[in-house]
């Protein structure tokens, strides 16, 4: 009888490719249906400002200096003493970012004393033209009123609320985990995020307060 | 095709149109994987995310049988001429995608070894920036080539740097 068996292999094979058609389907739809990226992701630059619509950035140029990419040019100019654009002596006058060579390792954000630029959610960004790759001072800062500017419009490949999610390295290195931390804003509120929602302990850091996801 | 025709009447303009539509259902890319970012296209190319939704799931081996190269990883000087000479065989029309940081320009290797940016070697229609990029940057590089292509915005790869 080993030839009944034999006759029986391919089809128990077979019930293995049946089987997966009632089986939930994993593919994301992606132009109508994006995946929800994770709270730490390294995404597009943004330049914040304070919530009375001066600008973080200082002009300091640290951010240049770490870069492993050298993708970041900045140069820094006095503030005029009459209408000061920063609240320190100077402030970043030219600040570019090259995103085709940007590694996205958010070493400018760490770098940053005053948390002028941090990372958001948007990583959709191709062109077709290397120059419009480069992201100057016109698309990096935020509007007074805290809303991202994009070079490229919304559309069903490009979702700009992305562009309001993030801060992910302020939560990866903030101090989560220490209670003596429990209930402070660690940071300072930024315009373009808005007031952030205390840090939380070590004692309660399973507990779902609507701070993880999106 | 309606780039030799000057003034293009109904009939062009509409068969033109038809056959850009056409290059974009059935694109298939070229194998050209040089580094980590080849594992994110492997995963676009996956069921997570599926590039045969758009008729791309063929990666094809040999280079006459593609119209897409994604450069996909960093271009050392020695494997330069293999990719121009993969490119030179694949048939007209096609296209190229430089994906990533290294492939784009560098990257964070600005160093001898490397070739700065693909678009020396190769004529590069669209970009796409991230270390790597995620599956998602990728497709939106590639539904952007498609959109370009149909809008008639990029002809055909000119084949001439």
């Amino acid at each position: 009888m080993s030839w009944f068996a034999d006759m029986l292999g391919p089809w128990r094979g077979f019930a293995v490719t049946f089987r997966q058609m009632f089986r939930p389907k994993v593919t994301t739809q992606y132009p109508e249906e994006k995946r929800v990226k994770p709270q730490r992701f390294h995404g597009r630059h943004v330049l914040n400002r304070y919530p009375d619509g001066m600008e973080k950035c200082i002009g300091c140029e640290l951010c240049a200096g770490i870069c492993p990419a050298r993708c970041i040019y900045v140069r820094g100019a006095d503030n005029p003493p009459d209408a000061p654009v920063s609240p320190g002596e100077r402030f970043g006058f030219v600040y570019e970012i090259n995103m085709l060579r940007c590694i996205f390792c958010g070493m400018c954000v760490e770098a940053c004393p005053t948390e002028a630029i941090t990372m958001t959610h948007l990583f959709e960004m191709s062109v077709t033209d290397r120059d419009d790759a480069i992201y100057t001072k016109d698309e990096l800062l935020v509007e007074p009123d805290g809303t991202p500017r994009h070079p490229q419009p919304a559309g069903p490949l490009i979702d700009l609320e992305e562009l309001k999610l993030g801060n992910g390295w302020l939560r990866a290195t903030a101090s989560s985990g220490r209670a003596a931390f429990e209930g402070l804003v660690a940071w300072t509120p930024s315009a373009t995020f808005g007031a952030e929602p205390p840090e939380r302990g070590q004692t309660d850091a399973d507990v779902d307060d609507g701070n993880e996801g999106a | 095709m309606a780039g030799e025709v000057h003034n293009p009447g109904f009939l062009l303009a509409s068969l033109e149109k038809v056959v850009n539509w056409a290059r974009t259902r059935s694109m298939y890319p070229a194998t050209f994987g040089l580094a980590c970012c080849a594992i994110e296209m492997m995963g676009t190319g996956a069921s997570h995310y599926d590039l045969s939704r758009f008729g791309m799931e063929v990666f094809r081996a040999s280079p006459r049988q593609a119209d897409l190269m994604i450069v996909a990883g960093r271009l050392s000087q020695k494997m330069a001429p293999v990719l121009r000479q993969v490119y030179d065989q694949m048939a007209e029309p096609k296209w190229v995608i430089s994906m990533g940081a290294c492939a784009s320009t560098g990257g964070m290797f600005n160093n001898y070894a490397l070739v700065q940016g693909v678009d020396e070697i190769v004529p590069v229609d669209m970009y796409v920036p991230g270390c790597p990029p995620g599956p998602q940057s990728l497709m939106h590089g590639i539904l952007s080539l498609h959109e370009a292509i149909k809008s008639g915005e990029i002809r055909h790869g000119t084949g001439v740097i």
